[in-house]
């Protein structure tokens, strides 16, 4: 219960500090007032700018988190990122390629990256399905790397070929922002999200089987091949949708689930519902913190999430292991 | 009957040999059968077949009559439950929420504990002596206690049919002792229970039953003094054996070393 309104009052301080900050700072009452009408000083900033600014970032930094941690139930390590699956680098090679070909608009980027990532999500699942189509977690794992590896190197070259205008575009894509938010983006991303999302929500008591390794999983009474499937699949939407959206945001999907089973314990249905919501906050913080350190300039927001999560992170392996 | 298989075999993709060939088996409430063999003999293959985890090649295993291919996981895990030999989490579980997961079956994806629920892992608790241990997580427990909470999440599932994999294996004398006791009592109780070990002495004092696997066939079957056969035993083990009685008539078997290079008191 605790544990339940920190994360609330975690998330909702984020959100307010997301909408505060920026090239102007706005303070609390202006920002309220903005909210209440569309006349007030400053309310076209919130309402255009900032508002679908926070808003995407937290229901993607949310998707990014309860993706992490439902994947690291599904290959039971908790230490896997959804980006190691494959689907990043897919959806990373669809964008570059649709920047170079000089098609990359408002709604056809997202759209070349989410197929671009769906396509990985197909390769990924059909290398691994060499060792019968059970979705083994381990083979998983190493087919992801190899389409990584095959993407990554299909990127360099596309990039080697683009010209510095592309190279520049491509490069800040790839490494994650939410500066593209708009109510449309909203729209679309809770349009993929929200179903994969409920079926991961809804696969919670299944991942806390999963856990455990097929053979228990299977003697409990779980139908262990067929939930693994689900949660592979939802989870490649989300990752696919999320990239599309924002690029590669890393971390987020590690650090809030890890810290969070440190203090509510593994069990997923408690555990999800809280990391969405800190994953959320967590990204939402991470933009404010991009928009404004080495203002006007905007940094990209995974080079922040990297560089706060790494240490946030490695704190909290060290923490575990001990 | 619970479980009947007759003529039961599974062949592995791309195996040149059936890991399990012909095996007849029929298990009641109140049977202690174990199972014992060399390395590779067939007894994990076996416990998987049983529980439909793989193909049957031949012949046919059912449950309450109805063939095990046939049964949704959920309605099985109501029927069998196993404790596998092997298992390993990530996450830091609490004893309790591990036994919880016993009523997955029972409960479904959605449907939150009922009393009936969190009566079962109660008595579960209770039954396999750790109801003191319910708030430890698992990482902290030794290594008899984590077979005994795994015990007592299988007795969650409220089963008729307990499958233990090498149950034993890394166990203390003690241990072993107490974890045989416990299923001893378990089946005086009206479980039936197929053990997989290495132990054919335990096993001789404590099943109604043995079957012997040698190269994924039955070997020998029967009760413990037709299967505890010296002659038998040191031609599936490939090492002489000799067979004495216990007190309490049990055979047991003690491995010989070989001719002349004894301690001295052969």
């Amino acid at each position: 219960m605790k544990a339940a309104l920190g994360i609330a009052v975690f998330a909702l301080a984020a959100c307010l500090i997301g909408l505060a900050a920026g090239a102007v700072s706005i303070s609390p009452g202006s920002i309220l007032a903005a909210l209440a009408s569309p006349d007030a000083p400053g309310a076209a900033i919130i309402r255009e700018l900032r508002l679908p600014r926070v808003i995407l970032g937290f229901l993607v930094g949310g998707a990014v988190g309860v993706t992490g941690a439902a994947l690291q139930a599904l290959v039971r390590n908790p230490l896997a990122d959804p980006y190691l699956l494959g689907i990043s680098g897919g959806a990373g090679l669809g964008a570059v390629l649709a920047i170079a070909l000089g098609v990359a608009g408002a709604w056809s980027l997202p759209l070349a990256a989410f197929a671009g990532g769906i396509a990985a999500v197909i390769l990924v699942y059909r290398l691994s399905a060499v060792a019968g189509r059970r979705l083994d977690p381990r083979v998983l794992v190493l087919a992801g790397v190899v389409v990584s590896a095959f993407t990554g190197a299909l990127i360099s070259a596309v990039l080697t070929l683009s010209s510095a205008e592309q190279l520049r575009n491509a490069f800040l894509w790839l490494v994650g922002s939410v500066s593209g938010a708009s109510w449309e983006t909203i729209a679309a991303f809770a349009a993929y999200a929200a179903f994969p999302l409920f079926a991961l929500f809804a696969s919670a008591r299944a991942l806390d089987l999963l856990s455990l390794g097929e053979e228990p999983a299977q003697s409990l009474g779980l139908d262990a091949v067929r939930a693994r499937r689900i949660v592979y699949l939802a989870a490649s939407l989300l990752t696919a949708a999320s990239v599309a959206v924002c690029g590669v945001v890393g971390f987020v999907g590690l650090v809030a689930p890890h810290a969070l089973r440190g203090i509510l314990g593994p069990g997923h249905r408690r555990l999800l519902p809280a990391v969405f919501f800190a994953s959320g906050g967590f990204l939402v913080l991470a933009d404010a913190l991009a928009r404004t350190v080495v203002r006007p300039i905007e940094l990209p927001v995974g080079v922040v999430t990297a560089l706060v999560g790494v240490p946030i992170f490695s704190l909290l392996l060290r923490k575990s292991l001990r | 009957m619970i479980l009947e298989a007759a003529g039961a075999s599974v062949r592995y993709p791309g195996a040149a040999n059936e890991a399990l060939s012909d095996l007849d088996l029929s298990l009641a409430a109140g049977d202690l059968v174990a199972v014992a063999g060399p390395n590779g003999s067939g007894k994990t293959t076996l416990v998987r077949a049983l529980l439909g985890l793989v193909p049957l090649d031949r012949g046919r295993v059912s449950l309450d009559g109805r063939p095990v291919g046939e049964w949704r996981r959920g309605a099985l895990a109501q029927v069998v439950a196993l404790v596998p030999q092997r298992e390993e989490t990530p996450f830091s579980w609490q004893v309790e929420e591990m036994v919880g997961f016993g009523r997955y079956a029972r409960r479904g994806a959605l449907s939150p504990m009922t009393a009936e629920d969190r009566a079962a892992v109660e008595r579960a608790l209770t039954r396999s002596d750790v109801a003191s241990l319910r708030t430890r997580r698992i990482e902290t427990l030794s290594g008899g206690e984590w077979q005994r909470v795994r015990i007592a999440r299988a007795l969650a599932q409220e089963p008729r049919l307990l499958v233990l994999d090498e149950p034993t294996a890394s166990l203390d004398l003690g241990h072993e002792m107490e974890l045989f006791e416990l299923v001893r009592r378990l089946v005086d109780e009206g479980l039936a229970a197929l053990v997989v070990t290495h132990h054919m002495n335990l096993a001789a004092r404590y099943a109604d039953r043995m079957m012997l696997l040698d190269a994924g066939r039955v070997a020998a079957s029967g009760p413990p003094s037709q299967v505890m056969r010296g002659e038998l035993l040191s031609r599936v083990f490939r090492w002489p054996v000799s067979v004495m009685m216990l007190e309490e008539g049990a055979p047991q078997i003690v491995a010989l070393r070989p001719e002349g290079r004894g301690r001295g008191y052969s």
